[in-house]
C-alpha cells in the first residue's frame, strides 16, 4: 500500500499569537513550530500500517524553506519519502490543490491528514482534496483498520461515533484515539537525514479568498471572585449582571 | 437572488445552529430558502419561516436519511443551481463542514469556515472567521460570485422575524457513484443536550477525582439544561467518553456560559472553550491558571460547592 500523509507546520499549542505589520503578518518571534497535532495522528497510524501491512508512507507539507525541520521529524517518525510543495499555505483550497496535484502524480492508496490545522482550522482539506480527486473522504476519524481493499473506520460525530465503510483508496481526516503519537528514536532522526526529501514547485491556482487582516479578541477584564459559602451570589451574576440564566 | 441554508436535524428537530443559519441569511438581507434532506417531520421545516426562511426546500427520498456527505454535496450544489443561489450558508458541524467544503469545490465558489460574524459588505464581500482555536481572527475577503459560509455557533441571534412557510417538496437524482462510503452503524447519546449545541456547558476535570463523582456534575447540568464536557485527561482515563473532551484536540465550544469544575486551564484546554460568552471557574487551587481566563470564580471544594449551587439555581428559576 502506498500511503501520502499530509502535515502542516504549525505553532505550538502553548504559543502566544501575536501579529506584526499592521495586523496583516503572523509574528513569528518567539515561536516555535511542531507537526500539527492532528496531523501527527494521521502520520502515527500511517507508520503502524506500513508495520503491518509492509507500506510505503510518503509525508507531504505545503511551505517554504523553513519548514524542512518539521517534514525530517516526520521522517525521524518513520516516513519513506518527503515532499515539500514550495509556497505559502495561504488558503484551504490552495494547500488541498496542490496535495491532490501530488496524489494524482503519484497515485496512493490511502491518503491521511489530521482534522484540520490548529492554526487556520477550518478543517476543509481533507474534504477538498477527495472532492477534487472524485475519492470519498471522511473526517473526523478516530479508528482506521485496513482489511484488505476495505477500510473499516469510526468517525467522531455530535453525542458520539459513526461507524462507515469504504473502498481504498480514499481520504482521511484524523484525530485522536487513532494511533498514539510517535516520538523519534536516535536512529529514526540519524536515518530521516539521509531519506529523500524532494521540493515540487506548486501548481498557479486561485481559491478567491484573500487575507485582509488579523485581529486579536479584546482583553478579559478581572475575574470576580465569590466566596464558597456564599453560592447564591454567584447565582445572582449570571442572572443579573451575566444574563445567562 | 435567494440564499441557501442547508439545515440539520438531531433527533427529529431542528439544529439549533441551523436555525443560527436561517436568521444569519435573514440578517444579510435575504430572501432565504431552507433546505432539509432526509427525514424531517413537516411541522419542524414549516416553522423555520418563523425565523426568516421564505422558501423551504425538502427532499424527503430515504436514500438521504443517513448523511452521506458526497450524497449531500451533489443535492446541495444542484439545489444552488435549480434555486440561482450564489450564497450557500452551512453551520459548523461534522458533517456540515465536509459537505460544503465539497460544494465550493463543485460550484467553484470560495469558501470560508468558522465564521463568527455578519459579512462586512461595504467594499467587497468579508468576513471574519476564528482561528488559532479561538486565540485571534481572521478577516478574509470572498472574491467568487459564489460563496459557501460555513458558521460558527453563535454567528447569529436567533429571532422571531415571520409566520409558518408551507413546505415545498425538491426531487432529487441520486448518483450510485457518491454511495462510495457505507454508514453501517452509529453509537449515540440519546436524550441528552448535544454539546456543541449547548447555551450552557458543565465541564469536570481530574479535580473531581472519579467518574463516580459526575452524578453532581450531571444534576447541575440538568438543572440548567445544559450539556456536559470534561478535560483531556479525563477522557484518556476514559472516565467519560471522547466526545465530551473539550479542549484543543477535542470539541470547541462556544456557550454563553461554561463553568469548568477541578479543571486547572492548560492553555490546550482554553482553547476549547475561549469562544464562551462568560466562564466560571471552580478550584480548591485559588493559584489554577483557569482563574485568569474567568469571569467569575470560586475558590473551594467542587464536593460541596456543586450542590449548593445546583440548589441555588433551582430556588432562582
Amino acid at each position: 500500500m502506498k500511503i501520502l500523509v499530509c502535515i502542516s507546520h504549525v505553532p505550538d499549542t502553548t504559543s502566544r499569537i501575536n501579529f506584526i505589520d499592521n495586523n496583516t503578518k503572523f509574528d513569528t518571534a518567539g515561536v516555535q513550530y511542531i507537526i500539527g497535532p492532528y496531523d501527527d495522528y494521521a502520520l502515527a497510524r500511517a507508520i503502524e500500517l506500513k508495520e503491518s501491512t509492509g507500506s510505503t508512507v510518503h509525508v507531504l507539507n505545503v511551505g517554504l524553506a523553513d519548514t524542512e525541520p518539521t517534514l525530517r521529524k516526520a521522517l525521524a517518525i518513520g516516513a519513506d519519502e518527503a515532499i515539500r510543495i514550495n509556497a505559502e499555505p495561504t488558503d484551504s483550497f490552495f494547500v488541498a490543490s496542490q496535495i491532490a496535484s501530488q496524489a494524482k502524480a503519484n497515485g496512493y492508496d490511502l491518503i491521511l491528514m489530521g482534522r484540520e490545522s490548529i492554526d487556520y482550522n477550518s478543517g476543509v482539506v481533507h474534504s477538498i482534496v477527495g472532492e477534487l480527486l472524485s475519492l470519498p473522504s471522511v473526517s473526523p476519524v478516530m479508528k482506521l483498520d485496513i482489511e484488505g481493499n476495505k477500510a473499516k473506520v469510526a468517525r467522531e460525530i455530535e453525542g458520539g461515533k459513526e461507524y462507515l465503510e469504504v473502498n481504498l483508496p480514499f481520504v482521511a481526516g484524523c484525530q485522536e484515539p487513532i494511533a498514539e503519537w510517535k516520538i523519534p528514536n536516535m536512529r529514526g532522526i540519524m536515518s530521516a537525514r539521509t531519506k529523500p526529501l524532494k521540493v515540487v514547485e506548486p501548481t498557479t491556482i486561485d481559491g478567491g479568498v484573500k487575507l485582509t487582516k488579523f485581529e486579536l479578541p479584546p482583553p478579559k477584564g478581572a475575574v470576580k471572585m465569590v466566596s464558597a459559602d456564599k453560592v447564591e451570589e454567584l447565582v445572582t451574576l449570571l442572572k443579573n449582571e451575566a444574563k445567562v440564566l | 437572488m435567494p440564499i441557501l441554508v442547508f439545515v440539520e436535524t438531531a433527533e427529529g428537530k431542528i439544529k439549533k445552529t441551523s436555525l443560527e443559519g436561517v436568521a444569519y441569511a435573514h440578517a444579510m438581507g435575504g430572501p432565504v430558502t431552507a433546505i432539509a434532506l432526509g427525514d424531517v417531520e413537516t411541522a419542524e421545516l414549516e416553522g423555520l419561516g418563523k425565523y426568516g426562511a421564505s422558501k423551504v426546500l425538502h427532499a424527503a427520498d430515504p436514500k438521504l436519511n443517513k448523511g452521506i456527505i458526497q450524497v449531500y454535496a451533489s443535492v446541495l450544489s444542484k439545489a444552488m443551481q435549480d434555486e440561482q443561489a450564489d450564497i450557500l450558508i452551512i453551520s459548523n458541524s461534522s458533517l456540515g463542514t465536509p459537505v460544503a467544503a465539497r460544494v465550493a469545490v463543485k460550484v467553484g465558489a470560495s469558501l470560508a469556515a468558522n465564521i463568527v460574524s455578519l459579512p462586512e459588505t461595504t467594499s467587497g464581500f468579508v468576513v471574519k472567521r476564528s482561528i488559532y482555536s479561538g486565540k485571534a481572527f481572521a478577516h478574509v475577503e470572498l472574491k467568487n460570485q459564489k460563496k459557501v459560509l460555513v458558521l460558527r455557533k453563535n454567528a447569529a441571534d436567533i429571532k422571531e422575524v415571520g409566520a409558518p412557510v408551507k413546505v415545498t417538496p425538491y426531487s432529487v437524482s441520486l448518483s450510485d457513484a457518491d454511495f462510495a462510503v457505507t454508514i453501517t452503524s452509529a453509537e449515540l447519546a440519546t436524550g441528552e443536550v448535544l454539546l456543541p449545541e449547548a447555551n450552557i456547558v458543565v465541564s469536570g476535570g481530574r479535580g473531581m477525582k472519579g467518574p463516580e463523582h459526575w452524578h453532581l456534575l450531571e444534576d447541575l447540568a440538568k438543572t440548567l439544561h445544559a450539556a456536559t464536557g470534561c478535560s483531556k485527561p479525563v477522557s484518556d482515563m476514559g472516565w467519560r467518553p471522547h466526545h465530551e473532551h473539550v479542549g484543543q484536540t477535542g470539541i470547541k465550544v462556544a456557550p454563553q456560559l461554561y463553568i469548568a469544575v477541578g479543571i486547572s486551564g492548560a492553555i490546550q484546554h482554553l482553547a476549547g472553550v475561549n469562544s464562551s460568552k462568560y466562564i466560571v471557574v471552580i478550584n480548591k487551587d485559588a493559584e489554577a491558571p483557569f482563574f485568569k481566563a474567568a469571569d467569575y470564580g470560586i475558590v473551594g471544594d467542587a464536593f460541596e460547592i456543586l450542590p449548593k449551587l445546583t440548589e441555588a439555581i433551582k430556588k432562582a428559576q
